[in-house]
């Protein structure tokens, strides 16, 4: 069979896309950039592809509030294609920006038309940007494609509006039981109940990353693109190199999923 | 019109209001328990309430934390104070143009136009049951409300005033036959000088026609000292010397001599260009951004990084930012605020602000902000100094500057233009005064990081495709500076009503000379235009044909069919008679320290390390993304919880090679009080330890220079300023490093009170060297117990202008000095003892020497360690315990090395002062012994690192 063919989805203010096209690349894919406008023009379709990834950036300066513009130009203008995308069997990744529009545009955490109503991602406790590696454990029972195999992770978050929130009204535990989560931000023992920075945004139940019911649409906010050789690991002069970081298992799994789908 | 309010709902804590607290209980202002953040917007249209509904709840609030309303009465009545701020007239919205796009997504097409603004809940402690006026006002003044592009909103406010239109009339400006007195103002005006001012006259009696006011302006932006740095360029008796261009005779003749291969395009680009690898290029400037920065620190900061990184897009055929890099200096910020200056802002208001404007423009663009500096003094309190570097990488077949062609055609291409940094380049070329906050508003750029982002896609795809013949960035001096030297050679039509406006009512003046952000000229081929005018419609990036070069070599500007400037480029690019001025300089002499040695000297070095200029910036350097583009391999922050101060960053910028980028920096103002020769000679092998320390070597490093200045009209300004250009020469050659760009920054001083404030000599050396093999890499923090511990380098009594000088209220006078052949030899053989691996650590010596660099070795790798100062090498005898700690003596490093390679390390370093003067340790204490082997620091690494990391923990 061909490549698994990956499109990375651009928009103005996309600035991961280049560390995410080498990752999907490395792990065997064939990758294309391909600007929104490319696809709301139908210059280039959705259909083609087996990987949707919308990388991380600030997508229109993330104006009123993170990813939120895209995550609207997405649903009303794309909202079919993204439907039939994923009824046949298509992946969605979507990291830091890109977790953010899954949410707001209702794909995340279950494939809707309107904009999630039982979670968002919101300005961090600390009120600020920060750019810092963290600990993160995966969810066994978790059925994301993206992460099978993996227990443990050390990959970097930079972002300002990461905090996993969901509505106060129905109670925190209801609250996170509507989600799947993935990936939980924990201390280097794996535990994840260690607070700031170990969780660096106040994300409710240390969540990271989440999918849907499928395990196919996968969103997390830590940066997998970014720990994919040794030399990434911020304390590799330490402990010497690996030839493969953490993150590059996630690119791996997706394509393989993606080949034997 | 409609108002929407929007705010989070009650039960989700506002993290911003909450900074916000945090920031005014740090003015002392203690009752404010809490505030809320109200997100205002306005919407020039008539909708129906299904549209506001729409609007609403699918674009301004969140579904999950917010609530909104429309068109009612504000929120906020039960609060006890509420205060509303709104952008000012002529100031751009930074999100209008996002909300416009995204309510027409909506399918609601009828926006005219939208504004922002905050409003801010204030809450009260419930004892003190009134904040007094005063209060607010001071939390108005100093946090929420910059003059300068805000105000606070009242009843009485107009949300959406008209735009004043424009009426052409070409305007001529008098000087044929005017009187002594009007031309005298008119000289004033323009700012130019009187020999500039009479080879003005000549020219225009020669053409016989007085010159209209476009052509004034285009001749003072061209001839300003931002544009042309005439003081560097100018005729200079310096003693008895007459220096004929001090960059040609110093900076550039050292270039010249090294006549280095791989030295690509230098001094004659927007940045300078060395070979990376023999196909691809890097290129490398460092820009100032001072005196907008002190009016607006947000806006300036922003724009400064900004404006870098359009060099780097337009050098050669346009380069890839890949690293930024950033060096402040603010004045202290606990500065009492009862001396603060009438008209200047806190230096703690005016860092979070240049911090925030960096990190926001730099990490929308994606650019890892990876190297800086911050330094403190309370000169720079109303002349704070920003400068902002990025490297770029190109192929190195495109690295020269192109050429255009007559009849190519002068593309605009980004953002649209207005009002913003009018006068721009005048302005950073004056002094500041009281007043300059309230007169220099137009002089503010505002920028728009998305739209750059949007620039930089659209004209990598374009390079590619080959689609221009030329590229420069739309900087200072605006169209008038980029066109014009462009044309320079060729000539040039322009029409100015063609160029797109963000509003009306500017004047063909105005438009020739806005320095508005986020704008590049190209020079197109005609049979290239089409697709480049599709491809940056596709990109949804503005691009216009505004004129076409000609083979004239004049100046021509049209309005509307009409001529209004018709200058000779070589009178307007060669006629400025050149700037003489004399130079003088005296060696200072300060109070010799006369304080007895302290018999503990863990206080001192507690005190050292909790220095503002020494302590850790990790507060900072969170908020700037390091990581992005994935190239990290040295960061910032190093060690085993990742907070260690690195000493240089290294990067990897394909993926593919292991061959790496190392970026440094070097500066330290204080040794300039004493000699600014031996304060450039410091930054230059500071900039250069920091590479050799990280695991690189000399092989193939360049230097950027930039100097900030008092007014160097003065003899003794100017004389230091040529010591320091000097040493530049002097060091480069030894250490064959050449400088391959530099900008100057002069007149950052500041009136106050009738005094003239002038900022410390300051030189800012920036160094890019090329990492054969990035594995070789090397951090320095501690790695292991049992690990001897090298000091390499000769220690002498060189504390004058050091941070441990300064904390006891000296200057001194022994200015570290530096013998570059010495230097340069040792730093040779360290980079070879490392590429062979014989290196586990390694860490420069520099503010604070030897004691603060064992500290942070130690406290970075979690270490404890045994050091015995009676070990350490000494070039003169010093019988001062704590000189020897706190020296700061340049060409030195403390190096970790396994014991069982120490007699490797030593036959390597042959030839070179150093010594075994301790061992790593697992106790995590850090123990030093003095000269007769009694301990002087005695002190756990914890207790170290928390004196470091204490006073930025904002």
């Amino acid at each position: 069979m061909g490549k698994v063919r990956t499109l990375i989805l651009l928009a103005p203010g996309t600035n991961c896309d280049v560390e995410t096209e080498v990752a999907f690349q490395q792990a065997g894919a064939e990758v294309s950039p391909v600007h929104i406008g490319e696809l709301i023009r139908r210059e280039k379709r959705l259909s083609d592809y087996h990987i949707m990834v919308i990388p991380g950036g600030f997508t229109y300066g993330d104006d009123i509030s993170a990813g939120k513009v895209l995550a609207n130009e997405l649903r009303l203008k794309l909202g079919e294609d993204i439907e039939r995308f994923v009824e046949k069997g298509g992946l969605i990744l979507g990291i830091c920006n890109g977790f953010q529009v899954l949410v707001k545009a209702g794909i995340l955490p279950e494939l809707s038309n309107t904009a999630s109503s039982s979670l968002t991602l919101s300005v961090n406790d600390s009120g600020r940007f920060e750019c810092r590696w963290v600990y993160l454990s995966v969810n066994p029972e978790s059925p994301c494609v993206f992460t099978k195999g993996i227990a443990h992770m050390y990959l970097p978050v930079a972002h300002g509006e990461g905090k996993v929130v969901v509505p106060r009204d129905i109670g925190l535990a209801r609250g996170l039981s509507h989600l799947n989560a993935v990936l939980y931000y924990s201390d280097e023992h794996g535990n994840t109940n260690a607070g700031y920075p170990y969780n660096p945004n106040g994300s409710v139940g240390n969540i990271a990353g989440i999918c849907d019911s499928s395990g196919r649409i996968f969103g997390l906010m830590p940066h997998p693109e970014r720990h994919i050789r040794g030399t990434q690991h911020p304390q590799w002069t330490r402990r010497g190199a690996e030839d493969y970081g953490d993150g590059f298992q996630v690119f791996l799994n997706a394509v393989e999923w993606a080949i034997r789908a | 019109m409609h108002r929407i309010e929007v705010r989070l709902k009650h039960d989700f804590p506002d993290a911003k209001g909450l900074g916000l607290v945090k920031d005014i209980h740090d003015l002392g202002i203690t009752a404010v328990t809490d505030i809320r953040v109200v997100d205002i917007y306005w919407l020039d249209a008539d909708l129906t309430s299904a549209e506001l509904e729409l609007i609403c709840r699918s674009l301004l609030a969140d579904p999950v934390t917010q609530e909104y309303q429309y068109d009612q009465d504000s929120w906020g009545g039960d609060a006890y104070h509420i205060v509303e701020v709104a952008y000012n007239a002529g100031v751009a919205d930074p999100v209008e143009a996002t909300i416009m796009k995204a309510v027409r997504d909506l399918g609601i097409e009828k926006a005219k136009a939208v504004r922002t603004a905050k409003r801010y809940l204030i809450e009260l402690k419930a004892d003190s049951y009134q904040l007094k006026a005063i209060s607010l006002e001071v939390i108005c003044n100093r946090l929420l409300v910059n003059p300068i592009i805000q105000h606070v909103v009242e009843q009485k406010s107009v949300i959406f005033p008209e735009n004043p239109q424009y009426r052409f009339k070409l305007e001529w400006v008098n000087i044929l036959k005017s009187t002594e007195e009007a031309l005298s103002k008119i000289k004033q005006q323009f700012g130019f000088s009187d020999d500039e001012f009479r080879a003005i006259i000549d020219y225009f009696h020669r053409r016989g026609q007085d010159p209209t006011d476009v052509e004034l302006e285009a001749l003072a932006q061209t001839w300003s000292e931002h544009c042309v740095h005439k003081t560097f360029k100018g005729r200079i008796k310096f003693g008895d010397i007459t220096v004929d261009n001090l960059l040609r005779s110093t900076i550039m003749k050292a270039t010249e001599e090294l006549n280095k291969p791989w030295c690509l395009s230098v001094f004659e680009d927007n940045a300078g260009v060395i070979d990376f690898d023999g196909f691809w290029a890097l290129c490398f400037k460092v820009e100032t951004h001072n005196h907008p920065s002190a009016v607006e620190p947000y806006g300036g900061a922003a724009t400064g990084i900004g404006g870098v990184v359009r060099d780097i897009m337009g050098t050669g055929l346009g380069a890839k930012p890949i690293v930024n890099t950033d060096v402040f200096c603010f004045g202290p910020p606990d500065f009492s605020y009862d001396r603060l200056p009438r008209g200047v802002l806190h230096p703690r208001r005016i860092f979070k602000g240049v911090r925030a404007g960096v990190a926001d423009y730099g990490n929308r663009l994606g650019i890892p902000t990876l190297n800086g500096a911050i330094l403190f003094d309370e000169r720079y309190v109303a002349n704070p100094l920003v400068f902002c570097g990025t490297v770029g990488l190109l192929p190195r077949k495109i690295s020269q500057r192109g050429q255009q062609s007559s009849g190519d055609l002068v593309v605009l291409a980004g953002g649209k233009t207005g009002r913003d940094g009018i006068h721009g380049v005048t302005f950073a070329s004056e002094q500041l005064t009281e007043e300059s906050t309230a007169v220099s508003y137009t002089s503010v750029q505002i920028g728009d990081p998305i739209v750059e982002k949007k620039l930089i896609d659209a004209l990598l795809q374009a390079r590619n495709r080959g689609l221009y013949s030329r590229i420069t960035d739309c900087g200072g001096g605006g169209l008038s500076s980029a066109v014009g030297e462009m044309a320079a050679e060729t000539g040039v039509h322009v029409y100015l009503d063609r160029v797109p406006l963000k509003y009306t009512g500017l004047s063909y003046t105005e438009i020739w000379i806005s320095e508005s952000q986020e704008r590049m000229v190209l020079a197109v081929p005609p049979n290239c235009v089409e697709e480049l005018l599709t491809l940056f419609a596709d990109n949804d990036v503005e691009a216009t044909v505004i004129g076409e070069f000609t083979n004239d070599r004049r100046l021509q500007l049209f309005y509307h069919e009409e001529l209004v400037c018709d200058l000779n480029m070589e009178f307007l690019h060669h006629g400025r008679p050149q700037l003489r001025a004399e130079a003088v300089w005296e060696k200072p002499g300060h109070d010799e320290p006369d304080f007895a040695p302290p018999q503990d000297l863990t206080k001192s070095l507690l005190q050292v390390l909790g220095a503002w200029n020494v302590c850790s910036k990790e507060w900072v350097i969170r908020q700037y993304d390091h990581e992005v583009q994935g190239g990290s391999v040295l960061k910032p922050l190093v060690g085993k919880n990742n907070d260690g101060p690195g000493d240089a960053a290294i990067i990897k910028p394909l993926p593919d090679s292991k061959m790496g980028v190392i970026v440094s920096n070097g500066i330290n103002a204080k040794y300039g009080e004493i000699d600014p020769y031996w304060m450039a000679a410091s930054a230059i092998d500071e900039s250069l330890r920091q590479i050799i320390a990280v695991g690189g070597n000399l092989k193939r490093v360049a230097l950027l220079d930039n100097f900030c200045w008092g007014n160097t009209s003065r003899p003794d300004m100017l004389g230091a300023l040529v010591r320091a250009a000097q040493a530049c020469h002097d060091m480069s050659v030894v250490y064959e490093t050449p400088f391959i760009s530099g900008k100057d920054s002069l007149n950052n001083e500041f009136q106050f009170e009738g005094k003239v404030i002038s900022v410390p000599h300051t030189l800012l050396i920036s160094a890019i060297g090329v990492m054969e093999d990035v594995s070789r890499a090397i951090s320095m923090d501690f790695k292991q117990a049992g690990d001897l511990i090298y000091l390499v380098g000769t220690t002498n009594n060189e504390l004058g202008g050091s941070e441990y000088f300064r904390l006891n209220g000296f200057i001194g006078n022994n200015v570290p000095e530096v013998n570059p052949h010495e230097a340069k030899e040792l730093l040779d053989k360290l980079s070879k003892a490392t590429e062979k691996g014989l290196v586990k650590a390694c860490h420069d010596l520099s503010e604070g020497g030897l004691g603060v660099a064992v500290a942070e070795m130690a406290f970075a790798g979690g270490l404890g360690v045994i050091v015995h100062l009676k070990s350490v090498p000494l070039g003169e005898p010093i019988d001062r315990e704590d000189f020897i700690l706190f020296s700061e003596s340049n060409a030195r490093f403390l190096v970790e090395v396994a014991p069982e390679n120490g007699v490797e390390f030593e036959k390597m370093m042959a030839g070179i002062e150093l010594a075994a003067i301790g061992q790593v340790t697992d106790a995590e204490t850090l123990e030093i012994y003095g000269l007769n082997s009694r301990k002087v620091v005695d002190t756990s690494i914890q207790k170290l690192k928390d004196a470091w990391q204490r006073p930025i923990r904002w």
